[in-house]
């Protein structure tokens, strides 16, 4: 967050007078809610109408469940982990210990970026459940929710931006490009690899519900992200209004990028191709949203369309794995992206003095790997736990046939 | 008594409906069907999957109507229905034994 450009531009840092600011404030109550509807609506909606009819509530119900069940243990632990003090992990904030209404986090109350922080955490693991809807049992992945938010997303939060010295490298990620999207892709598709692939996977048409909802749903993501990104800068100032711009950009760049792509290779331009379009522009400027320009937005958001295409439509056939809703492609392969990309597109306002590409290269580089390393590791983990604490993590094959809406939930998506 | 089954593309129906009617026929059964004949199916593109989707919507129209008139009809449907291109759909004319009206009991040409 707003950490990288401190340490870049400032000596050290300078907290210590801290004013509380009425108007970063407002900015931030306001980008915390937009970044909350991102989850139970846009990613709920977007995965919902992904998914077959059979289970469009259980996949919706995933986003949800990662909300409220994230939310609550971002305030029992997962904060203090992330951003309490300590090198490695956190500590010293469980249940937001020492922390009132008179804390401050820069120039706003430190419960509004607790709350703030939460939406993220919340976020990261609702989008890993795209890889794993149709099979995976809603006890096994609300535990592996819980878990997952303390024992991976927590620690790599705080290695980044929570004062983690050991692991940190120097990384620029503005809003999470590493820290949510490739995190959270790369867990899906360990997931995914664990749970085997759904039963009709390569052999039925898997058709999604309703391009309609996913449409609706990458236009709320879009909507939610300019809080998440021009939100990520914690005050309302150029830098937010920056991320705002090319957030933007990069949002169209991506629908433009993924349509044009699918024009020449398939002869038609999808509109369920759009929106997981924007959505992939919006995953490649994340890190770059308060660092990049115009300029760069437009050929991060353009190549991220193109990427996110290339991924789910011909580099996923390469592997045998049912990464069913293209998390792993859109959030990590995209993600990656993002943050090399990030190296290279800076903005005059953005730029340090001696600034070194090469080097901060070898920075994201470093950054990406820990994370695909530890996210994997520590993911294969957390899922093995989850799924023996609930008695294995895949729905019997009766109920995957039926769905899991009617045989789980006991609810239809549509009652005609 | 002859059973008139036809199978036509959907957006004939109105014209064939009106086009029946002119000639006197009072009612039919309508119903949203699916199928595939020498027209196949069409594909369906998600994220790069493509679908071929070999049923595709038709509307099959049912009506009985006298010995009679059963060419008449069917010269209707045909020119009603007909786009000249692969999919029109076909008709098919079998015999029907007997026919009640439940509300008044009568049968046969009556009935109809």
């Amino acid at each position: 967050m707003k950490r990288y450009f401190l340490s870049v531009l400032l000596p050290s840092f300078v907290f210590a007078e801290d004013v509380l600011s009425s108007g970063d404030t407002a900015w931030m109550l306001v980008a915390t809610a937009l970044v909350m509807l991102m989850t139970p609506a846009g990613l709920a909606l977007f995965y919902g109408g992904l998914t077959r009819s059979k289970n469009v509530l259980n996949t919706i119900g995933m986003s949800l469940g990662a909300y409220a069940v994230g939310t609550l243990v971002w305030v029992l632990v997962g904060y203090s982990i992330a951003f309490g003090d300590g090198d490695i992990v956190g500590s010293g904030k469980v249940l937001l210990s020492g922390i009132t209404s008179d804390t401050l986090k820069g120039t706003i109350p430190e419960l509004l970026f607790v709350a703030f922080q939460g939406t993220f955490a919340a976020i990261a693991v609702a989008i890993a459940s795209g890889s794993m809807i149709e099979r995976v049992k809603f006890s096994t992945y609300m535990v592996f929710a819980a878990l997952w938010i303390v024992a991976v997303y927590a620690p790599v939060a705080h290695w980044a931006w929570g004062g983690g010295t050991s692991l940190n490298f120097a990384e620029m990620d503005f809003a999470g490009g590493t820290v949510v999207h490739l995190n959270a892709g790369v867990a899906g598709f360990v997931v995914a690899m664990m749970l085997g692939r759904r039963r009709d996977y390569g052999k039925a048409a898997i058709k999604p519900f309703s391009p309609i909802l996913v449409s609706l749903g990458a236009a709320l993501l879009w909507f939610g992200w300019f809080g998440f990104n021009a939100g990520s800068a914690l005050v309302a100032d150029g830098v937010a209004s920056s991320a705002f711009m090319v957030t933007n950009v990069a949002a169209s760049l991506g629908v433009i990028g993924w349509i044009v792509v699918e024009w020449f290779v398939y002869k038609k331009a999808t509109i369920v191709g759009g929106a997981s379009g924007a959505v992939a522009g919006l995953v490649a400027i994340t890190p770059a949203s308060g660092s990049a320009g115009v300029e760069g937005a437009i050929i991060i958001g353009l190549i991220g369309g193109v990427l996110g295409f290339i991924g789910v439509a011909k580099l996923k056939n390469m592997f045998k794995v049912d990464d069913s809703l293209d998390a792993f492609w859109i959030h990590g392969l995209v993600g990656i992206w993002g943050s090399v990309a990030t190296a290279i597109f800076i903005a005059d306002y953005a730029m340090a003095e001696n600034y070194s590409m090469a080097s901060q290269l070898v920075n994201q580089f470093k950054a990406i790997g820990l994370t695909v390393v530890y996210s994997a590791i520590a993911t294969a983990v957390v899922y093995f736990i989850a799924s023996a604490l609930t008695g294995g993590g895949r729905v019997d094959d009766e109920s995957e046939n039926r769905g899991l809406d009617e045989t789980v939930h006991g609810e239809k998506a549509l009652n005609l | 008594m002859k059973r008139i089954e036809a199978v036509i593309k959907p957006f004939k129906l109105e014209d064939v409906k009106d086009a029946l009617a002119e000639i006197g026929i009072t009612g039919m059964t309508v119903s949203e069907v699916k199928g595939y004949g020498r027209q196949k199916g069409h594909s369906e593109l998600y994220r790069g999957a493509e679908y071929v989707v070999d049923f595709l919507p038709k509307i099959k129209m049912e009506m009985v109507v006298d010995d009679e008139s059963v060419d008449q009809v069917i010269n209707t449907i045909v020119e009603a229905a007909r786009t000249g291109k692969i999919g029109d759909g076909k008709i098919f004319v079998s015999d029907v034994e007997k026919i009640i009206r439940i509300r008044t009991g009568e049968t046969d040409s009556e009935a109809i």
